[in-house]
């Protein structure tokens, strides 16, 4: 074969390969609107307004999942974002860097492991401890009526709300570190040493030097997060309690779009079950597409 | 005037400990996290591990099994998966290196390639379900292999294209002098020289995929019975963990455990090899 030909036939394959990732995303919103198209076209807006979800009489409104994963993805963050930080800052501005670079892959680790075995650490053994050391003692404190009883009402079983952020605090923790680690590197030393030289501690370096000088990708961090979060199944399903309806209170069970659609697939009798449940996954797709774009957009090509 | 400057002095130095003290607790906190879930993973794993388990097939309640089927079907699937990845994801991520520069096209995939990278895997199993699985009537592990190979697809294209960029421009140049055509140029210099980066991207994508349950509960979500049938429900270890762990029995529960240790340990140790890798790779 002419050398011309090989050539232009190896950059045909390339490029078709990076079409097949093309193809995969229109794919894979294609699929999800055509397969959740009948129950959006049935349900209308009350899909996304209305919280009863009735398969028995094929009433579908997904409110109840929707503001599940809203609120255990943002929940996760209050945890997430300042240990992230506090681990980036010690890793690469406090700690000796052999040190840093040690205990960097321990907390890369925390990533490695698979989402189905934080579901199961957290239903063997966050919920109970969980149930009795946090629930129990605050039920028993809390006045009827009182609003620590409103905030905390729940059955006292360690599937809630709650426990369910912690888990992706601790399952988002590590990407997060690993890029706020990786901004405060590209932070030019000169900068820091310059501060340090006019007698700046190291949280006034933070504070007026690196803090400023990565806030924009920092913002993309956090919302890296977030669309992981948002978008994480098993282990939130192991942990949530998988009720429908809106969450009456913190430590109250409830339902993300992924642990619906995990639970649910399976028993999909009827079409139009089976429909909704795509229909969430579309909305799903719209919100962490949203979001993980925008962090990417924030975060810029060199982080990873 | 000396005296409010020592005070403030103090202060600023109070506040930096705290500060010290909180980023140190914060370390504490995710290695805390680290070895809680490690060790409750290895306290309870190897106490399920035996030789049933790799021998004997899932069992019912009650009666001795194991979990063979499941690991079997795990490696198909996931192995199935790779070839699928490893083939687009590194011609997908040549073409991003090697062809794709200054390209609108380029950046615009290698921007959904990003954010595919992070995207919900329960998606990707939805999609193979509504584009394979309901038109050809039925779950097969061929599905399965599909939305798994989908997952690890971007995480090889990455680390592809990190890896062909680092090599130096001299080596091309010197492919081209000798007459080599660019195919060639990349197919035996460039790919030879970054062989142990593309191993890693491939090791990576490996680890993604192989703790994935999500895509797999509807594309393959399980056989009680050893299949080695591509076009048949093939069992793996996360669903069958997924069902196990969340049933009423002791044994079976001990059994998700132990798949859980199998996981960990495939999934940390391929994470590992690759890390090593690109260490090498990185000092060249």
């Amino acid at each position: 074969m002419r050398t011309a030909t090989r050539d232009r036939l190896f950059e045909a394959a390339c490029l078709a390969a990076a079409m097949v990732l093309l193809a995969a995303m229109a794919g894979l919103l294609a699929s999800l609107a055509w397969g959740g198209w009948p129950a959006l076209h049935k349900a209308g807006l009350s899909f996304l307004t209305s919280d009863v979800w009735d398969p028995a009489h094929d009433i579908y409104g997904a409110a109840g999942p929707i503001f599940g994963t809203l609120a255990t993805a943002v929940l996760a963050m209050l945890p997430a974002l300042p240990l992230a930080l506090g681990v980036a800052v010690f890793l690469t501005e406090l700690c000796p860097p052999p040190v840093g670079r040690a205990i960097g892959i321990a907390v890369e680790l925390l990533a490695a492991i698979p989402s189905i075995v934080y579901g199961m650490w957290g239903l063997f053994v966050l919920a109970p401890w969980f149930a009795a050391h946090v629930q129990m003692p605050i039920l028993v404190a809390a006045q009827p009526g009182s609003l620590l009883d409103r905030l905390f009402a729940s059955i006292p079983n360690g599937a809630n709300i709650c426990t369910a952020s912690l888990i992706l605090a601790v399952m988002v923790l590590p990407y997060m570190a690993s890029i706020f680690s990786e901004l405060l590197r590209s932070v030019p030393t000169h900068m820091r040493e310059a501060a340090y030289g006019m007698g700046a501690t190291s949280l006034e370096v933070l504070r007026f030097i690196l803090l400023p000088f990565i806030k924009r990708s920092a913002v993309g961090a956090v919302m890296l997060g977030l669309g992981r979060a948002l978008g994480e199944t098993m282990a939130v399903t192991f942990i949530i309690g998988n009720a429908h309806g809106f969450p009456k209170s913190l430590f109250d069970s409830g339902s993300t779009i992924a642990s619906t659609i995990a639970n649910e697939f399976a028993e999909a009798t009827g079409d139009l079950h089976a429909s909704a449940l795509m229909a969430l996954g579309l909305v799903l797709f719209v919100i962490t597409f949203t979001a993980l774009s925008g962090a990417r957009l924030l975060i810029g090509r060199e982080i990873h | 005037m000396l005296r409010r400057d020592l005070a403030l002095l103090r202060r600023r130095r109070l506040a930096n400990g705290i500060f010290v003290a909180l980023a140190l607790l914060a370390t504490g906190i995710a290695l805390l996290a680290l070895v809680l879930i490690l060790g409750e993973l290895v306290l309870k794993g190897l106490g399920g591990i035996s030789a049933h388990v790799f021998l004997l097939d899932q069992p019912g309640p009650g009666e001795p099994g194991g979990l063979r089927n499941a690991i079997v079907g795990s490696a198909l699937m996931c192995g199935l998966g790779m070839v699928l990845a490893v083939v687009t994801g590194v011609l997908a991520g040549t073409w991003l290196a090697e062809y794709g520069d200054g390209k609108r096209l380029a950046s615009f995939v290698r921007f959904l390639n990003d954010v595919l990278l992070s995207a919900p895997s329960i998606l990707m199993g939805l999609f193979v379900y509504e584009a394979v699985v309901r038109p050809l009537h039925g779950f097969s592990a061929g599905a399965g292999a599909l939305a798994l190979g989908f997952l690890a697809t971007p995480v090889v294209t990455r680390t592809t294209e990190d890896m062909l960029r680092l090599q130096p421009h001299a080596l091309r140049e010197a492919g081209m002098a000798l007459g080599a055509g660019k195919a060639h140029v990349i197919c035996s210099i460039i790919w030879r020289a970054s062989r142990s980066g593309l191993l890693t991207g491939a090791l990576l994508g490996l680890a993604r995929i192989s703790g994935e349950t999500a895509p797999l509960l509807f594309t393959s979500p399980g056989n009680p019975f050893l299949s080695l049938r591509i076009d048949q429900s093939m069992a793996s270890l996360p669903t069958l963990m997924f069902q196990y762990a969340l049933s009423a029995y002791d044994d079976w529960q001990a059994l998700a455990w132990a798949g859980a240790l199998l996981i960990a340990v495939a999934v940390l140790a391929a994470n590992i090899i690759g890390r090593v890798l690109t260490r090498g790779s990185f000092d060249t």
